[in-house]
């Protein structure tokens, strides 16, 4: 082995495995799992949770910026191959290594659609299977808006097994739960691997025709980080998940609120796979290392702002034409909705705190430069003349006077900035920037409100701190004079 | 003599309304000229050709003998001291710094600028304290005197005044008239002043020059604008000015 192949190796093995997950319980789950097990073969790995979508994580593994992430086969062929691939492994493998991505593990289950119905209720008319329920016109049904519209959903399905039910109704997912508790109707549709099929108590009804497309779950692995025991780490996981192991994870983790590490940790203690006890922060280190994080973001997002507003400002004010093209500009910027300025941004930079400072930065630009140039345009007349006069450079014009009399207008539009940067940069948890946003997305996930308040409460409270200093900073930068003239 | 600035044949129009129509003007030195007029006569965009912040549309401005082009005009500019009728000073700057800022920015050393403002508080008839206060804490004629100060720094060769005393009440004013009187005739330098006042213009100028219009009616000294009018015209602007001093 040559010099160059050993560093390169070496440095391989220094970078930790990257395993993303998406932002629902289930993925954050199979990301710890996929995580704990690449630990237990001595492998490090991190786990970069709740990063949004399907594409996000797709186009951080096809850039590099993941090697792991867990997937669905019907996924896979509807939104990646947009339908060009049949949902099968066996197409899906060949498809997927042309984009340089390798099935490292078909976990065991699979989560799609299907019909559940009260267990009771079940037992007593002794239905099993989804061609069961022809005997029983009388049964109600509520489904899903998304399932009564889907290509795949009811219509499809009633031709599939020439079911004769008329009592059909449209209703919100997690209200359907409900409906069926209380006897409103007897059958719904569901992801097979809910949480509430255990927590109710629910039958999944088998799909005896096969109608419904195939969503297995995978672990995808990134071709070029796929060394030898990596693969055999992961290979660990093929078919040990089942379905209703992976029920009574979702139900602990979103149910009885256990940590998805605690959980995917305990799991595979029963699978023999050892991964000791997830040291879990308390809450004092967790809050500071999201405090660290979002003053990340705001710091170096609000110092680009300031940096490139202040001339861009200056310029404006300086030409008039000019001016007002930048000015409509930045004001462009700023009517594009933050969430899809961060999402525009990971295909330029990928994920992490990156595509989250710039997606900040351009939206604090524009208090900056407008208020700039609203100060050094509002100088009176007679104060430009006189400054005109004095016969100094155009510079020390601008540094000895024009700024400090543009000075409180400047502060005010950095103010602004930075209170707009602390409470847009939660939303960069969902490009993986961390930040008050995560215990946020995390807390509107699983329904705990003690969790999102975990992150609002901090990132209010960090605005209010940041407009405080602001205005303590106006009494060191905002001249003496100026001062005195807004309070006769 | 060569005159100290000269107005060759210029015009201004500003938005298409002419403000100046093509006169010529001489600046004579060692004296004091007033320019003198009703509203929209021309005489501040005169007064601003010849420090150089209003550009004439025909002809040229010159400044001892030499074109005032944009390139030279900020260098010209610290040999002129200009006071406006606010006062122009920077409500930012004490005082001491309004007054040093330029002083500073060619380098002269603190000492050097402490001993011209206190041979200026003098000349101004203003107490030390004044100095380091800001603007905002000023009264209208103090502020006056402090522009006045800071117009004179340098040692200018051309003084120039924009109604320099058109926002103060009357007893201030008169004062100030008075002191300005001393300070011209005392320093010797060429003053250019621009008010609406001929009462004013008859008690500091040597040479009164009556604008109408964007023209030059009559110019001469007071006694010659009364006695010998060059026309209707000023006859009326005459007696108008007469009423309100009776």
């Amino acid at each position: 082995m040559s010099l160059g192949t050993s560093v390169a190796l070496g440095l391989l093995l220094a970078q930790p495995v990257q395993v993303g997950s998406k932002v629902f319980t289930e993925s954050v789950v199979l990301g710890e799992v996929a995580t704990r097990t690449l630990a237990a073969s001595g492998i490090a790995a991190a786990h970069r949770r709740e990063l949004g979508g399907t594409r996000i994580l797709w186009d951080a593994l096809q850039r590099g910026e993941l090697d792991v992430y867990p997937e669905y086969t019907g996924t896979l062929a509807e939104e990646i191959f947009a339908g060009k691939v049949p949902a099968t492994l066996d197409a899906l493998r060949p498809a997927l290594a042309s984009r340089g991505v390798h099935i490292a593990a078909v976990l065991g289950f699979a989560d799609s659609y299907a019909l559940g119905m009260k267990l009771a209720t079940a037992e007593r008319l002794g239905i099993r299977r989804i061609s069961d329920l022809q005997a029983h016109p009388q049964l109600r049904f509520a489904y899903s808006n998304e399932f009564l519209d889907r290509a795949d959903g009811w219509r499809a399905l009633q031709r599939a097994y020439a079911l004769p039910q008329t009592d059909v109704r449209g209703m919100d997912h997690d209200l359907a739960y409900r409906g069926l508790t209380a006897g409103a109707f007897e059958v719904t549709d569901l992801y097979s691997t809910d949480a509430e099929v255990q927590l109710l108590g629910l039958r999944v009804l088998e799909d005896d025709r096969h109608h419904f497309p195939d969503y297995q779950a995978v672990l995808l692995l990134r071709q070029a980080a796929a060394t030898p025991p990596v693969l055999a780490a992961l290979a660990r996981l093929d078919g040990r998940i089942s379905a209703g192991d992976m029920v009574a994870m979702n139900a602990r983790a979103k149910v009885d609120r256990v940590p998805e590490a605690t959980v995917a940790a305990d799991f595979l203690r029963t699978q023999g796979i050892q991964t000791g006890t997830p040291a879990l922060p308390g809450r004092a280190r967790r809050l500071l290392g999201y405090l660290r994080d979002h003053l990340l973001l705001v710091g170096v997002s609000l110092a680009g702002a300031i940096l490139v507003g202040l001339p861009l400002g200056i310029l404006a004010a300086r030409r008039r034409r000019l001016g007002q093209a930048v000015l409509a500009a930045v004001g462009v910027l700023q009517t594009l909705p933050s969430l899809a300025l961060l999402v525009l941004m990971i295909p330029l930079l990928g994920i992490g705190a990156r595509p989250a400072i710039a997606a900040l930065f351009l939206y604090g630009l524009l208090p900056v430069v407008r208020n700039t140039h609203a100060g050094l345009t509002g100088i009176s007349a007679e104060l430009q003349e006189a400054a005109e006069a004095l016969g100094v450079s155009r510079f020390e014009r601008l540094w000895r006077i024009e700024l400090p009399l543009a000075s409180p207008s400047i502060l005010a539009g950095i103010q602004t900035s930075a209170v707009i940067c602390v409470g847009t940069a939660t939303l960069g948890a969902l490009v993986g920037a961390g930040g008050f946003g995560q215990p946020i997305l995390t807390g509107i996930r699983l329904d705990n409100v003690g969790l999102l308040l975990e992150g609002a409460v901090p990132a209010a409270l960090l605005a209010l701190v940041v407009q405080g200093l602001f205005e303590w900073l106006g009494r060191l930068v905002v001249p003496r004079g100026l001062r005195l003239l807004r309070t006769p | 003599m060569t005159p100290l600035v000269l107005l060759d044949n210029v015009s201004r129009a500003f938005q298409g309304i002419p403000a100046v129509l093509p006169l010529t003007l001489a600046i004579p030195e060692g004296k004091t000229t007033v320019l003198v007029g009703p509203s929209g006569s021309g005489k501040s965009t005169l007064l601003r050709m010849m420090v150089g912040l209003v550009q004439p549309d025909t002809g040229r401005v010159l400044f001892e003998g030499r074109p005032l082009t944009p390139e030279r005009a900020p260098a010209e500019r610290r040999r002129m001291g200009l006071v406006l009728q606010g006062g122009g000073l920077f409500p930012h700057l004490s005082a001491e710094d309004n007054a040093g800022l330029v002083a500073r920015y060619l380098g002269w050393d603190r000492p050097r600028i402490a001993a011209r403002l206190q041979a200026l508080l003098e000349r101004v008839q203003l107490p030390a304290t004044v100095l380091g206060r800001y603007p905002a804490e000023l009264s209208g004629g103090q502020r006056q005197r402090v522009s006045l100060l800071r117009a004179l720094m340098l040692e200018p060769a051309l003084l120039l005044l924009d109604e320099p005393l058109g926002a103060l009440d009357p007893i201030t004013r008169s004062e100030l008239q008075e002191d300005l009187r001393a300070t011209f005739h005392a320093l010797g330098t060429t003053v250019v002043l621009v008010t609406h006042d001929l009462g004013e213009a008859a008690y500091l100028g040597d040479t009164l020059v009556l604008l109408r219009e964007g023209r030059v009616v009559q110019s001469g000294t007071a006694e010659d604008l009364v006695r010998r009018p060059a026309e209707a015209f000023v006859e009326r602007f005459v007696r108008a000015q007469r009423a309100l001093l009776v």
